[in-house]
């Protein structure tokens, strides 16, 4: 890029303009197979070897529409409070795009299957309520591969390749009215708001709901009007946002990058931008006006599609527990103040402390595992939480150990690495790191005595009836014993010794 | 020349079912034929884009084995068929009429060509047609014409012209077609032979190349309207692959063709449709159309006019609507992945070549209707073309309905005239669409037709074209009606209607 991107302060942004948010979510279902034909419609595999004429577009295939996905589809739109089209139908919506097979989508139009919903999104103790214009099925393109070049990008680029394995996978798009009235919250409320779907997707069992498989992928629109001007600007599309926290950096660097543009008196350019993990910043994509014409017309190969009331009522019942009621009752289930509950829910620790805690292990205990020490971990190695390595079952594990005193909380780190890296079961780490815990009173005794000689000044103190200067002697015990002596117990026979 | 190609098929079915020939005998007999008479671009009827005979023989010795074992898989099962080049064919070449899908070989087969595979009939080749099915002509074709039978100098009807005229000419005794505004019955018409568009969905259309996915019907081309039942019989009925393909049994076509042939129509009420006919129709046509009229009432049929108003539109409703699914359907051609691909000079990039490549490969009729299609969509002018046209489509129905409560089946010539000469009507586009105003209703509102000959037209000696309409899943009255007509003209002519076609070069018949 060579022209300078002036970004203006957050806090001058809010003073001088009303955001308003519009979140288009594209949710990949995990059907068995794809929205339009058998074949399978699991993530990998060789490229190209998922395919046949439908999904490669081939001369004369034809699309038949997967009842799978219109269940999962019926089953979003209820979860969001949408209602259920009686009758709709499939579109073409009719433009190029290098790896899609037929060069039209085969999606829904003016005939969404769910439409006029809302789901609530809590931040910071407020409720936005984010209505839902609709929820519409559609499916997915091929990917492209770039060869030779640098970076991966066309540009540059020798040759293309084409993998058509996830042409046709089911999706599902979920479009927000534009939110409004978010004011300095609009970064959180849109990272609440994908973090609330993707909550919902998990709990409705309908996708892997991975992001950082693209499995769940938001477009963040955003615009900025004069304060209380009322009215929408004009909005920049970014485009595929994979992360909780790149859709609030986003939102973030586009606030200060439209109010640059029009503190300057220039005018934002309506067109779709691309999101950069690296510094948190947006490029521009293609410019795309309000005249870009799809063409849409009823798909005539697919016969409409008209669920029963029927059945959409059977699908109600199926619907999982809200998952924000769902949360007021684990915190009142495990006792978690407010802080400690919404430091769970921003981790994804919610069902990881959910699982852990089932295998009978104190839901304090879980929460300060999955939360303090796994999600640095997480952190560092820039992956999910439920991905840093680590099962619940583990923690559970590692967790009776303490309660057993076969380690202690330093030691359980040490078996957390070796999980990681490994290693083996808890036990298997234990015995091949030598971290069990000195259970034997002689090797303690002996080291009490070494450090009580040592220091007589704390002895003394100690003696005098100065207990908290005990620690100081413990510390001498731990370090002598490379940490694998029990604390407790050392308290314990430092103060018998010198009763 | 063996005689078994002026044979029918049933005549066929029987003759094998006799012991009296072989599947390989019938289908090299067809072979012969097509060697001697097909000729190419430059001369010869040119039915056919790709003749398969090694395939077809190999088919043919397969049947002869499963009958000398006594395991037929079907009545038509040794009777060889010709497939219209628009139907994706595993291994032998589709190229829809168009340099664009030049050398494209199918990895997967039609489900009306994997039936006609399944059922043992041989399969010949594949046969000429307008582009991408865009024509009233088969001038259209990036091969080159076909030439009708009766006169090499005049069309053989588009755009299923190659089907009609390897019937009409010997070639082959069955043959596929595809109908989207009349591409079966109007060459049927103008080449003597019989042509079925059935009930939208009551044949898959999984495998056939869209021309207009809310149109086209694959359907029967054949000598004689029994033949038809048979093989509608054999292609008809639900497919999972295609989901609008109809949900129900195959109607009893060949015991309505039997029925009929009996030459009883007590009770039929006919309706004759005001709006198909009059000014503008060439009389030799008009002359037997009314006599074959005059024939249903003899037959005992009761005769009335029906107005079907909304038929004045239903051309221009049809030039919106096909175009617009067309121009969608061909935007796959992008010369990336199959088919035709042309590399410009200089330093090509996806764009030029794409460019280069549908320059060449699509012809003037094809990029015609994308130019209208892709206006007739867009945003600011769909309303006004597309929304308009397909309202027209619901009156049509309407008329259609408000007319099957009054009758059982109605009637038009199935074509204005006869074959015209051929490059006659090329640089008039407008009056090449008029050849299908009569058939063309019966596409938009699903409702199965059929074109039976009504003899020869007094003024030029070439084939007229009768043509019955049916409600919808009534396609049975069809060929009770078409059979009736059928049976009471080859009885004054002693004969089929091709029986008097001309001897062609390099074969006597």
């Amino acid at each position: 890029m060579t022209t300078v991107t002036k970004l203006v302060d957050f806090d001058e942004v809010i003073e001088k303009f009303d955001p308003a948010l519009g979140l288009e979510i594209h949710v990949e279902l995990n059907t068995n197979t794809k929205m339009f034909c058998g074949c399978p419609a699991v993530f990998g595999g060789e490229p190209n070897t998922q395919v046949c004429p439908t999904c490669l577009g081939l001369p004369g295939a034809m699309p038949v529409v997967n009842g799978k996905a219109v269940e999962s589809a019926i089953r979003i739109g209820l979860a969001l409070n949408c209602e259920i089209a009686e009758w709709c139908r499939f579109a073409r919506k009719n433009y190029f795009y290098p790896d899609m097979p037929k060069n039209f989508q085969t999606s829904q139009y003016d005939e969404p299957i769910a439409f006029e919903g809302f789901i609530d999104v809590d931040v910071e103790g407020e409720t936005f309520r984010i209505d839902i214009e609709r929820a519409h099925m559609e499916e997915d393109t091929g990917k492209s591969l770039h060869v030779g070049g640098s970076d991966g990008r066309i540009h540059g680029a020798d040759y293309s390749l084409v993998d058509y394995n996830r042409a046709g996978i089911p999706l599902i798009e979920i479009v927000t009215k534009p939110i409004m009235g978010t004011g300095d919250k609009a970064p959180a409320v849109a990272k609440a708001y994908v973090s609330a779907i993707r909550d919902l997707i998990v709990a409705l069992g309908v996708s892997d709901a991975r992001m950082d498989q693209g499995s769940i992928r938001a477009d963040v629109n955003l615009s900025l009007a004069p304060k209380g001007a009322g009215g929408l600007g004009t909005r920049s599309e970014t485009k595929n946002v994979n992360s909780l926290r790149s859709v609030e950096r986003a939102v973030r660097y586009e606030m200060a990058r439209h109010a640059g543009i029009l503190l300057d008196g220039g005018s934002v350019l309506q067109e779709t931008r691309h999101f950069h993990e690296n510094d948190g910043s947006t490029s521009s994509g293609r410019e795309k006006s309000d005249a870009e014409d799809y063409r849409y017309f009823p798909e005539p190969d697919l016969v409409p599609v008209a669920p029963s009331r029927e059945w959409v009522e059977e699908l109600r019942l199926t619907l999982p527990e809200n998952p924000a009621e769902r949360r007021v009752r684990l915190q009142g289930a495990w006792g978690f103040a407010d802080l400690e509950m919404r430091d769970a829910v921003a981790a994804g620790a919610i069902e990881l402390i959910e699982e852990t805690v089932a295998q009978g292990t104190a839901p304090q205990s879980a929460r300060k595992w999955w939360v303090a020490d796994l999600l640095r971990r997480a952190n560092d190695a820039g992956v999910e939480l439920a991905a840093v390595g680590v099962t619940p079952t583990q923690v559970a594990a590692v967790q009776a150990l303490v309660d057993a005193k076969t380690i202690n909380d330093k030691l359980a780190r040490q078996v957390f690495d070796g999980l990681i890296a490994g290693e083996g079961t808890p036990a298997e780490i234990i015995e091949k790191r030598g971290l069990a815990m000195v259970s034997d009173d002689g090797p303690l005794l002996a080291a009490i005595d070494e450090a009580l000689a040592a220091q007589p000044a704390i002895a003394e103190k100690i003696r005098g009836g100065n207990l908290a200067a005990a620690g100081a002697i413990i510390g001498a015990v731990m370090k002598a014993t490379r940490g694998q002596a029990d604390a407790g117990r050392v308290r314990e026979l430092i103060l018998e010794k010198l009763a | 020349m063996s005689n078994w190609i002026t044979k029918t098929a049933a005549e066929l079915v029987d003759a094998l079912a006799a012991g009296e020939t072989t599947s390989v005998e019938l289908t090299q007999a067809h072979l012969d034929r097509i060697a001697a008479v097909d000729g190419d671009a430059t001369a010869g009827v040119h039915a056919f884009l790709h003749v398969d005979a090694e395939g077809a023989l190999a088919q043919a010795a397969e049947s002869d084995a499963r009958r000398a074992a006594g395991e037929t898989r079907h009545l038509l099962d040794g009777i060889p068929i010709a497939v219209k080049d628009v139907l994706a064919t595993q291994g032998l070449p589709t190229t829809c009429g168009s340099k664009i899908l030049e050398g494209w070989i199918p990895p997967y087969d039609a489900t009306v060509v994997r039936k006609v595979k399944a059922a043992g009939l041989p399969i010949l080749g594949k046969t000429n047609m307008d582009e991408f099915a865009m024509g009233s002509s088969t001038e259209h074709s990036a091969y080159g014409p076909t030439r009708n039978p009766w006169d090499q100098t005049r069309i053989p009807g588009g755009s299923g012209g190659g089907s009609a005229a390897a019937v009409a000419a010997f070639e082959a005794p069955l043959a596929l077609g595809t109908d989207t505004g009349g591409s079966i019955r109007q060459p049927g018409a103008v080449t003597g032979t019989v042509g079925v568009k059935p009930t939208y969905g009551g044949v898959s259309r999984y495998g056939l190349v869209a021309l207009a996915n809310s149109l086209d019907q694959v359907g029967p081309v054949t000598r004689t309207v029994l033949d038809s039942a048979l093989l509608h019989e054999l292609i008809g009925g639900h497919d999972p692959l295609d989901s609008t393909s109809v949900n129900q049994p195959v109607g009893a076509f060949v015991e309505a063709a039997r029925q009929g042939a009996a030459g009883d129509l007590a009770g039929l009420k006919v309706g004759v449709i005001k709006e198909l006919a009059g000014d503008g129709w060439q009389p030799g046509v008009m002359t037997r159309f009314a006599e074959t009229v005059e024939l249903l009432t003899k037959l005992g049929a009761e005769v009335t006019e029906i107005a079907c108003p909304s038929f004045v539109h239903a051309m221009a409703a049809y030039y919106l609507i096909l175009p617009a699914e067309c121009s969608s359907n061909l935007a796959k051609f992008d010369a990336m992945r199959y088919g035709l691909r042309v590399v410009p000079e200089g330093d090509p990039s996806a764009e030029t070549v794409m460019r280069a490549t549908r320059d060449a490969g699509f012809g003037d009729e094809v990029k015609r209707r994308i130019m209208i299609g892709t206006y007739a969509l867009s945003s600011g002018y769909y309303e006004a073309y597309y929304g308009q046209a397909q309202k027209v489509r619901t009156l049509i129905s309407r008329d259609f309905a408000a007319a099957f409560e009054q009758v059982d089946v109605l009637v038009s010539p199935t074509s204005p005239t006869t074959a015209f000469p051929l490059g006659e009507k090329l640089d008039d586009p407008l009056a090449m669409y008029l050849q299908d105003l009569a058939t063309i209703p019966a596409n938009l509102a699903g409702v199965p037709g059929i074109s039976v000959p009504a003899g020869l037209a007094d003024e030029d000696g070439l084939p007229v074209g009768f043509q019955v309409l049916a409600p919808a899943l009534a396609d049975d009255r069809l060929y009770r009606v078409g059979a009736a007509v059928e049976a009471a003209l080859s009885a004054t002519w002693g004969g089929i209607l091709l029986n008097q076609a001309p001897a062609l070069e390099g074969g006597s018949k």
